[in-house]
């Protein structure tokens, strides 16, 4: 049975199931059918919203729809720019999204390789309640850290948002970089340590720069986490000028109930997604191995 | 005497790595270990305005309260079903998309790119879109329905509490069956092709490989998937709270709607603590039991392939 199969020519690797059937043109067909629903469901809706937020009012208001629109307008973004402060919010969303993730990669890295290598007091406590905080949901949290938020006077700060989302980026951050580290090959940090480097600079001169690649594939997860958080950012911040683009955008309203601005709504949703649109077009494969490093290793 | 030196090292890596944890240790427990704390025993006063914020100590009357609080156990019951619908369809379909990007073909790489978008967005702001999308006026859903002839007049599908629900979880299956996806085209990725050559090789159909091989293998995956997507919407909030605040008339009323409700608008901090430690308990308790009988399944699924 096995010398059948390894005289036998090998099939593309990637292929799982080999078609043997003549049948061939007809599942073909299905195959690309599959792959073009697949790729209209994640893309119209957003597409919908792009087009939306291009159309005049009249086009945005027409019954039956007006799918492609007549004529092309810029005002809804203009709109977003100079009758609301939009910069701002996209300052502060960056701003706080940022801090969050380059605080949580400094507290986080370190706590990973201790956790990998240095078998720390209470060690695999600390791991499982980290694996245990994967599954809190965010709400849970709020009324607690509402209260500290107003024992140290932080509300309209930035730092009741960068300090819980720093928190809530550490379990991931932690885990993957563990697993990284768990694969790096020990003899680098022995031969380190008998060439008379302290564990200090051996982190920082040996560890740390093999560890570029994957502290940016946890970057990149810690950043579009705090960039969408929504519930922290609704409660904690409330003054205009300090707020987010998701609790913003969520937040913009009309002259009156009745006339809700669907265009400027369009818009905000476009401005808002654009960075991680960019982030997901470059980073694919990083994202694609911090989930799976995060999840199943975890 | 080596012993000792030995034991120093140890001793003197260890409290290195005492140091390089503790700061990650110390926030962890101000953000995910206090608040759970507080809750519990914030949840034995009544804080609220009609003791003027000042918490007074009730014992367990905020849990007997709790007990006949109908709004508390409707709103359970709609988190209930709305994460046990999403999670199942989010992995059927999960499973399909990975199994259609596990394949060789020209655009692969686009396809796995595209894949992904949905879940990296904010979803406040896709909740907006969402809103767009169902509006009972110029809503294209109702559009394209209108334009098949398959409905007369347009659907109120956010104003009414059946299509409010429909709605909701669709945009949720939207947004997150990516990471569904994601996590098990990595399984599929393991699975040696040669498996599936041999299986074949006895006459067996792509179905019954699907059952036999695909599904046992891609076990684990499966269940860290369902999992972590049973915890997320369970405490599902941004969603819901844009694209229907929990209306029409609480339909679509989640447990942390309503935790927030009694905190940010009630002002009813006891009371909303013990809604906090209920949920959590529940919780914790709902996801024991789905590991365990996942674990069982793929168990059952072990002893049939062998």
């Amino acid at each position: 049975m096995t010398t059948i199969t390894r005289t036998l020519p090998k099939t593309r690797s990637t292929e799982p199931a080999p078609t043997r059937k003549p049948s061939f043109d007809v599942r073909q067909i299905l195959f690309w059918l599959a792959v073009g629903a697949i790729a209209l469901f994640c893309l119209a809706p957003i597409l919908w919203q792009v087009l939306t937020s291009f159309k005049v009012n009249e086009d945005i208001a027409a019954v039956p729809n007006v799918y492609f629109p007549t004529r092309l307008t810029l005002d809804h973004y203009i709109e977003l720019f100079t009758r609301r402060p939009f910069l701002r919010y996209i300052f502060n969303s960056a701003l706080v999204s940022l801090v969050s993730t380059l605080t949580c990669l400094a507290i986080g890295a370190p706590a990973a390789y201790a956790l990998a290598r240095l078998q720390p007091f209470g060690g695999r406590v600390i791991q499982a309640g980290i694996l245990l905080i994967t599954l809190f949901p965010g709400i849970l949290l709020l009324q607690g850290l509402l209260e500290i938020v107003q024992i140290f006077r932080l509300g309209n700060n930035y730092l009741a948002l960068i300090i819980p989302y720093t928190a809530i980026n550490l379990p991931l951050t932690i885990l993957v970089m563990k697993s990284f580290y768990q694969q790096l090959p020990k003899d680098l940090e022995d031969a380190a340590r008998v060439d008379g480097y302290n564990t200090w600079q051996m982190l920082t001169q040996i560890v740390m720069p093999l560890t570029l690649p994957a502290l940016v594939t946890t970057g990149i997860l810690a950043f579009i986490f705090a960039w969408n958080e929504f519930i922290f950012a609704l409660t904690f911040i409330t003054e205009e000028s300090m707020k987010t683009i998701p609790v913003a955008s969520a937040q913009i309203g009309g002259a009156s109930v009745f006339e809700i601005p669907y265009g400027p709504i369009a818009a905000a949703t476009v401005v808002g997604t654009i960075p991680l649109v960019l982030l997901v077009l470059f980073f694919q494969r990083q994202i694609v191995q911090g989930l799976t490093a995060g999840a199943v290793k975890g | 005497m080596q012993a000792a030196s030995g034991n120093t090292i140890r001793a003197r890596e260890q409290r290195t790595g005492f140091y390089l944890v503790l700061p990650a240790v110390l926030l962890l427990l101000l953000v995910f270990a206090y608040p759970i704390l507080r809750s519990l025993w914030l949840s034995l006063f009544s804080q609220n305005l009609a003791t003027e914020l000042k918490p007074v100590f009730t014992g367990l009357s905020n849990y007997t309260r709790l007990l006949g609080d109908g709004r508390f156990w409707q709103t359970f019951w709609v988190t209930a079903r709305f994460t046990t619908i999403s999670v199942v369809l989010e992995l059927a379909l999960g499973m399909a998309i990975a199994l259609v990007l596990n394949r060789a073909f020209r655009g692969r790489n686009l396809l796995r790119t595209i894949a992904i978008i949905p879940w990296a967005l904010p979803t406040s702001l896709i909740a907006l879109g969402w809103t767009w999308i169902f509006n009972d006026q110029y809503g294209i859903v109702n559009d394209i329905l209108l334009r098949l002839g398959l409905i007369q007049t347009g659907v109120n599908w956010l104003g009414e509490p059946f299509t409010a629900n429909v709605a909701v979880i669709f945009a949720d299956i939207w947004k997150t069956t990516p990471f569904i996806s994601i996590l098990l085209l990595a399984g599929l990725q393991s699975i040696s092709p040669d498996l599936y050559e041999a299986y074949s090789l006895e006459g067996a159909t792509p179905w019954q490989s699907f059952y036999r091989i695909t599904l046992p293998l891609l076990m684990p995956q499966i269940i860290i998937a369902a999992l972590f997507r049973f915890a997320q919407a369970f405490g599902i909030f941004d969603l819901i709270q844009v694209m229907t605040g929990g209306g029409p008339g609480g339909a679509t009323e989640v447990v942390s709607l309503y935790i927030y409700a009694s905190a940010m608008r009630y002002l009813d901090f006891g009371y909303g603590s013990a809604l906090i430690v209920v949920t959590f308990l529940l919780l914790v308790l709902a996801i024991i039991l789905c590991v365990s009988l996942l674990k069982a399944r793929s168990r059952k699924l072990e002893s049939l392939e062998s």
